[in-house]
């Protein structure tokens, strides 16, 4: 986690509190939960299954898959969710949760 | 079981306009889209957007609303947050919806579902802090979220579009890194006829450019050998530009190289598809309405080819012409006489693309990566790992896919497809259309357990 986020927040919204990893943030209520994360100073979201690397949202449109966070035990795409209060969001860390998908 | 008379897949400019004028000729309409709210990826959330930021986003951006309210106010069924995952014979199709699935049968159905951006693979281009252009946009539009130290790298009018739009929010770029050349330019000037008749483009995009040169953002044009540097995240871009090297630091890269039809529920369908080399890119085969050799799917927007959010919309209500005369609602008459207007204004804004193609193609560096490069992002596979496959004689993506599972990952190639082909391509000596593409099979995005055994599943209607 860095102090200083390297995105700015132009919207001034009721915050909520939530968790990253364990670390309570608070983020605009209703916003995009990827953007919100990132705007926080999120800077991974979690590691490849395959070499460990680092990723963070690419596509900000549900195609790429790279902003994958595990809530309640279901792996989802951060980019296509909203931010709510409480919401306990980790970093997936199921290898190849997706592989073959369903 | 809901039967309708059309099932629009998507609410950007082409399903948005193509659901309103088919409610008006009298055709059941749902429209079914993935995202929280209406817009596609132009007009993304622009029914909020628009009233908070329109005047930095433009008003090209903010005409968007006038669609939205249109479809919102009409007797659409409109579905947000329905992810379309399976398209069966019938039709019958299966989406996801506040985490339960749900399914729904059409007589016809309508392909809106656009573009994707064109993947722009480069050493780097994996690390956190790195994203595409249109992400950018997206976080400004829909979050009003901006990236601070922000370098944009690629080419194409999109990318001047960002900047200008930074500009205006009082962020500018660090710099534009873009990858045309003088020699592009040139062979582009055969086409500029097109270009000065479809002026309106020409004019908007020196307005932005001016806009960036006067915020006084540096431009390096004709840019090769470009990477991204960093060890946990993007940390600087590093590139030659007129034989010397470059390096700025900066935290975010925007990249951004041209869009591309996103296949994926076309191809689901074995819809035909062929590589059309001005667009670098393949497009579904169709007719003059936009309907596919699978009599009763349409496909109509960026989908069908890159041309443009107003293109898109007219080709939307193009589309409908032909599906409400097939539905017994317009005379096969009155459905030519109106869409003569459509078509000539479908000429006028297609008129510019020829130059825009030739002046700002894609960069040869992305299309063939050197070897270490990253290229499926999901499986980590390398350009290199693909050149060997096709040593070992692979022609195809699916031979490819089987070999180093590039494309088995969770976005089912919608960042390497085009990149495979393109590699396989090279190293076997032949076109695209011979190379092909991956096999596309449902479902479209994964589905999880709970989402399919909270599917109500009902008989279908009609059929025996
Ligand atoms: C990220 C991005 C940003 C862009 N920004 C601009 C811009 O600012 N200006 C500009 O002129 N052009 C922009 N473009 C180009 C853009 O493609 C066209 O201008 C225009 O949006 C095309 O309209 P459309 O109706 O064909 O598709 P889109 O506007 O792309 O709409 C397609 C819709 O289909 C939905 N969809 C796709 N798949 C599914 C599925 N499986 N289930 C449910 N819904 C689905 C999507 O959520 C989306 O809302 C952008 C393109 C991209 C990819
Ligand atoms: S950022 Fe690409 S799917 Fe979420």
């Amino acid at each position: 986690m860095k102090t200083a986020s390297p995105f700015l927040e132009l919207d001034s919204v009721e915050r909520v509190e939530l968790s990253f990893n364990g670390e309570l943030l608070h983020l605009p209520d209703g916003s995009n939960l990827a953007a919100a994360l990132l705007a926080s100073g999120v800077d991974a979201f979690r590691k490849t299954p395959v070499s460990g690397a680092p990723r963070a949202p690419f596509c900000m449109m549900g195609a790429c898959f790279d902003c994958l966070v595990e809530i309640d035990g279901v792996v989802q795409q951060a980019c296509m969710l909203e931010v709510r209060a409480g919401l306990e969001i980790m970093s997936p860390d199921t290898t190849g949760a997706f592989d073959e998908p369903a | 079981m809901n039967r309708r008379d059309l099932l629009v897949i998507g609410a950007g400019p082409a399903g948005m306009a193509a659901a309103a004028k088919a409610v008006k000729l009298g055709l059941t309409v749902t429209v079914l889209d993935e995202q929280p709210r209406a817009g596609g990826q132009i007009y993304r959330d622009v029914e909020r957007a628009a009233k908070a930021r329109g005047a930095m986003l433009g008003k090209d951006y903010v005409y968007g609303a006038s669609l939205a309210a249109e479809m919102r106010e009409s007797e659409i069924e409109y579905l947000s947050g329905s992810i379309v995952w399976a398209i069966e014979d019938g039709f019958r199709v299966s989406y996801t919806r506040d985490g339960s699935g749900a399914q729904i049968e059409a007589d016809r159905i309508l392909l809106a579902t656009g573009a994707l951006e064109r993947p722009m693979p480069l050493p780097g281009w994996t690390l956190p802090g790195v994203m595409t252009a249109g992400a950018g946009q997206i976080l400004l539009k829909q979050s009003g979220v901006l990236a601070r130290r922000a370098v944009l790298v690629g080419t194409g009018p999109l990318l001047y579009l960002i900047a200008a739009q930074m500009v205006r929010a009082g962020t500018p770029p660090l710099a534009l890194v873009e990858t045309q050349t003088r020699s592009d330019f040139i062979r582009a000037t055969r086409h500029l006829g097109g270009a000065l008749r479809g002026w309106r483009y020409l004019a908007k995009g020196l307005t932005m450019l001016a806009a960036i040169q006067r915020a006084g953002v540096p431009r390096f044009t004709g840019a090769t050998d470009i990477s991204v540097e960093g060890q946990d995240r993007a940390e600087a871009v590093v590139f030659t530009c007129a034989g010397r090297e470059h390096r700025i630091e900066c935290d975010t890269v925007f990249l951004h190289h041209g869009v591309v039809p996103n296949v994926q529920a076309a191809r689901s369908l074995d819809i035909p598809h062929e590589w059309r080399a001005d667009q670098a890119c393949f497009v579904p085969q169709l007719d003059g309405w936009g309907e596919s050799p699978v009599a009763g799917v349409f496909i109509a927007g960026d989908g069908a080819g890159i041309g443009g959010a107003k293109v898109a919309e007219i080709a939307g209500r193009l589309a409908v012409l032909k599906i409400a005369e097939a539905a017994g609602r317009l005379s096969v008459k009155e459905r030519d006489q109106r869409a003569a207007p459509l078509r000539r204004m479908i000429r006028r804004e297609l008129a510019a693309r020829p130059f825009l193609d030739l002046a700002y193609p894609p960069f040869a560096g992305a299309l063939a990566p050197v070897d270490e490069t990253i290229i499926c992002r999901c499986e980590e596979v390398t350009a290199g790992d693909i050149r060997s496959a096709a040593k070992l004689g692979c022609l195809g993506p699916n031979q490819a896919k089987s070999f180093s599972r590039a494309g088995m990952g969770p976005c089912q190639g919608r960042y390497c497809g085009l990149t495979v082909t393109t590699l396989l391509a090279g190293a076997n000596g032949q076109t695209a259309d011979q190379t092909g593409y991956y096999r596309i099979r449902p479902p479209l995005k994964p589905v999880t357990l709970g989402e399919l055994a909270a599917m109500s599943v009902t008989e279908p209607v009609g059929k025996e």
